[in-house]
This record gives C-alpha cells, structure tokens and sequence, in this order.
C-alpha cells in the first residue's frame, strides 16, 4: 500500500476528484492548506502599499491506495491538475504499513 | 449659506405664559404663517434621522476595515461615542455653539453650562418660532452632526487605543471643542462675519474630525509591525469587505440629509427646490469619487482597490458638503473627482510619514474637507479664497492644537495606549473579554 499526498491548486480539486473516481479510486482526504514552494508566494497591493503573500492557498489531497495503481494514480493527478503554470503543486509517494476500515475490522488492502 | 443663528430659548419661554390667555380668541393661523414652520421642522426630523444612521455606516465601515481580533472594541467605541455625543450636546455643546445674544466673548466662545431646552409640550403657533423650526428638531439635527466628528476621530485610532481616553477625548471634542469651532461659523461668530462660506461642513465637521484624528494618531503612534525598520509598509487588511462597502452605502445615504437638511428651510418653492438640488449634487460627486478611484488604482496597481473605491466614494461626498447647492450637476463631478484623486495620492503619503489611519479618515475627512471648502469659490459667488483659506487655518489651528493638548494630557494621565501584548492578541479578547465571530477560526 502507498500513501499520495499531493498539493494541487484549489480550482482544480473538482477535476482532480472527477478523474480519480474515474479510475476507481475510492477515498481522498482533502485539506485547506498555505504553503510556498518554488514559486515562492507572491505580492499584492493593499491600499497602495505592496506586501508579499509568502503562502499560497493550496488543496492538499492525501489517497491511500494498493501499490499496483500507485502509478496511474499519480499520472492521473498530475494530467488532471497541470496548467503549465507556476504553482501547480507536488506529489508525493511513500509506503503505508497497516489500513484498517473502523464499521468491519477489515484490514490493508481490503480497507482501501 | 449660512446658518440662522439659533434664538435662545429662554425668549420663547417668557412669552409662552402671559400669551396663553389670548390664543383663543384669535382666528387659526393659516398655511402661509405656519406651512414653513411645519416643513422645515419636517425637514430637519426627516435629515436628522439619515444622519443619525452615518453613526450606523461609520460603525459598519470601521468593523468592515479593522482585523475581526478588534471588531468587538470598534462597535463598542462607536455605540459609545455617538451616545456620549448626544448627552454632551445637550448639556454644554447645543447653546455653546449657538449662543444667539449669550456670548461670553462675542463671536468666539458662547455660554458654557447652557443646557438646551425644548419647546413646551403643545407648544401654540404663537409661541413657536415660525420663521424656522422646532427647537427639538434643530437640536436634534445639531447633534448628529457632532457625534459623525466624533466618529470620524474612532476610524483613524483602531485597534491600538484603549477605550475610556478615548471617550473622554470625545467627551471633550464633542462638548467643548466642536461647539466652540463651530460657533465661529454656523453660530453667527467671527468667520461668519469674515464671510466664510462652509454650507453643510467640510471644514466645521469633517476637517473638524480630520484634524482630532491627525493629532490622536500622531501622539499614539502606529500599530505595531504596521511600519518595519527599513520604511515598509505591512498591511493589515480589513476582516470584512462586505461590511465596509454597506458602510459605505449607508454612508451615502446619510448624506443626504447632512447636506440637504443643511438647507436649513423648507417653507417655499425655493427652498425645497434646493434640497432636490442638493440631493443630486451630493449624489454625483460621490459617485465620481468612487469612480475616479476605481480608475486610479486600476491604472496605478494594475488592481482596482475596493477599500479606496469606498475611500474614494466618501472623499467625493467630503469634498461637494461645503457647497452643495451652487454647483451644477458637472460641477458636482468634477469637484467629487478631485476627492476622489486626493484619497488615492494621499493615503500611500500618510504611510510614507509613518502615520497609521486605520480606516483612511484622514485624507477622506481633512484633506478633501480642505479640498471642498476651497472648491466653494468656484460655484459661490460670495466667497473668496482668501476668507476660505483663512477659515481653514483657523478650524486647523484650533482643533490641532486643542486636540494635541487634550491627547497628551490623556496619555500622561492614563495612558492611551493597550500594552503590547493586549494589542497582539486583539482588544476585544483583553480589554473586553468578548469576540465579535466566536465562532470563526483564526484565519
């Protein structure tokens, strides 16, 4: 089992969701998040005097899913959410020990 | 046009008892005698209650404009404000302002202690003063005038002053120090004399309110992390847009009795002429206002500015309030323009001089009150640059100084100031012990 935490840009969490069901996946968590990244946030200007916005609004996606689709998951997600902008997000990747669904007791890859 | 000189009461009240023997026997006075009367009271009822409700527009403005950590502190201050505004008024301010024969120094300061008193209950056409209006109604129109100076002082401070110098402040400026002021003028004073032309008051109440807010914000200081070491400026955006636009608009609407009711009669054709005149007038220049800064910012910052649209909007209603009436309707916009152009240069210049007007009152409320009451002369005949400029150092002069002294004093009695922690965290958690969205998270 492998953990995705990837960090889109919140207009694209719609599609982002759409694809993903489309491909079978069951379950995301989804967060509210800031952050910086290479983009390095940005400026604004409020009442004439211009100020950094040093973390960005993002949508944070965490998806726990059986090894054998981890590839397709992360294409999918990185099709789905790329603008060729700046500020895209990342994705990460890394192994999941143990999954247990809480209303049956089933445990890892059948709890996915 | 100036204002009637208000006749003290105790004339009226002399009379009302010997007379009342005779009232019977004569015929009932006709419309001609008593239609202006009546109109005129009407008139001031119906301006007072809109600019009774600006209390209603700077509250949501100043709520809208302030992080949500002081919204709780803002409303407070100004329930508080508005209500110490019309006790003061009748217990000092109203009979100072308008001595009418009680000056103590003639044209220069009326009669303290002179509380106001109302027409008799019933009060018979005889005994009223038919040239002009009720008393309740003049006084009460007055007085809502003073408590949106006062207001004007409560926008600029935000989110660093505590509360109770705050009202003592207003207390001052609104029993002493706006009454004497604007006795000079709309009183029958010295200014009056000098021909000194401010119709509804850019210079007797807003630059008023401006020149409080200056000195307060001066000996305060900015809030902290607003200013960094090496000249930044850190904004600190308002918690709710929404709320400052309905501001705004109430604002707006509220004007429309602070400059047509400044008419001050209703009684012929003429008069209620005007106020329309006055009302379209105030309506144009402040929509040029909020225009100009809606392209000014966008051509400046590549982004259109709500806060300064808003700005901009009030500047423009500032700047037509000492002449409302002459202008024609492109009068009207071009002088609310100006405003608005005056509120777009002048709030970065504010920064650039480390003075920290939360809400923008200062250049809104003095320097296009400045702009307004040197725009007089060019729709008013009667009014001449010189007079209009000397109009405006004296009100500057006085309030200034008065106002810097008052705050000094202030702050070496009690402090003016909340600590800094108290100012991190937010007045409303520890100076009031109360949040304005508890139920919100920390954004």
């Amino acid at each position: 089992m492998k953990l995705i935490i990837a960090t889109i840009k919140p207009f694209k969490l719609e599609d982002v969701r759409e694809a993903l069901t489309g491909i079978g996946v069951r379950g995301m968590m989804v967060t509210e998040i800031k952050g910086f990244g290479s983009q390095s946030g940005h400026t604004e200007i409020y009442r004439g005097a211009e100020y950094a916005v040093n973390f960005v609004p993002k949508i944070k996606l965490e998806i726990a899913v059986a090894a054998a689709m981890v590839d397709q998951v992360v294409e999918t997600i990185a099709n789905t959410a790329r603008t060729g902008k700046i500020g895209d997000g990342k994705i990460f990747v890394m192994d999941l020990s143990q999954a247990m669904r809480v209303r049956t007791g089933e445990t890892n890859d059948d709890a996915l | 046009m100036k204002r009637f000189i208000h006749l003290g009461l105790a004339a009226t009240a002399l009379v009302a008892l010997p007379q009342l023997g005779f009232a019977q026997d004569e015929p009932a006075p006709g419309f001609d005698e008593i239609g202006p009367y009546i109109m005129t009271t009407l008139l001031f009822c119906m301006a007072g209650f809109l600019v009774f409700f600006m209390a209603a527009g700077f509250a949501m403005l100043e709520g809208g404009l302030v992080r949500s950590k002081n919204v709780t502190m803002q409303m407070t201050k100004n329930i508080g404000l508005y209500s110490f505004a019309a006790i003061m008024y009748w217990l000092i301010g109203f009979n100072l302002m308008y001595p009418g024969d009680g000056w103590i120094m003639a044209g220069w300061v009326g009669p303290f202690f002179s509380q106001t008193v109302l027409d008799p209950v019933g009060v018979a056409a005889a005994d009223a003063a038919l040239d002009y209006a009720s008393v309740g109604s003049d006084f009460f129109f007055q007085l809502v005038f003073v408590a949106a100076t006062a207001s004007i002082v409560s926008g600029a401070l935000a989110e660093r002053i505590k509360l109770w110098p705050f009202l003592i402040f207003v207390i001052v400026l609104t029993g002493v120090m706006y009454p004497i002021s604007g006795s000079w003028q709309w009183g029958g004073g010295w200014l009056s004399e000098a021909g000194f032309s401010d119709f509804a008051g850019s210079t007797v109440v807003h630059s008023v309110g401006g020149w409080a807010a200056l000195a307060g914000a001066i000996v305060l200081g900015p809030r902290l992390g607003k200013y960094g070491k090496d000249g930044k400026v850190t904004p600190m955006p308002g918690s709710n847009l929404a709320l400052a636009t309905l501001g705004t608009f109430i604002l707006w609407l509220g004007w429309f009795g602070f400059n047509g009711g400044s008419q001050l009669a209703m009684g012929t054709v003429g008069d209620v002429s005007d106020v329309s005149r006055i009302f379209a007038n105030t309506n144009m220049a402040a929509a040029a206002g909020a225009v100009t800064a809606l392209i000014l910012t966008q051509v400046m910052y590549k982004k259109p500015d709500l806060t300064m649209v808003l700005n901009g909007a009030l500047a423009g209603l500032v700047s037509i309030t000492a002449e409302p009436l002459a202008p024609t309707l492109f009068g009207a916009l071009w002088i609310g323009a100006i405003g608005g152009v005056i509120v777009v240069l002048t709030v970065p210049m504010l920064d650039k001089l480390k003075i920290d007007d939360v809400v923008g009152a200062i250049p809104v409320h003095l320097f296009a009150g400045i702009w307004g009451t040197i725009a007089v002369v060019f729709y008013n005949g009667d009014a001449s640059l010189g007079t209009q400029l000397m109009g405006i150092i004296a009100y500057g002069v006085f309030t200034f100084v008065g106002a810097l002294v008052v705050w000094f004093i202030l702050k070496a009695a009690m402090g003016i100031r909340v600590d800094e922690e108290a100012e991190i965290s937010g007045l409303d958690t520890t100076e009031l012990g109360m949040e304005a969205y508890p139920d919100f998270s920390k954004g």
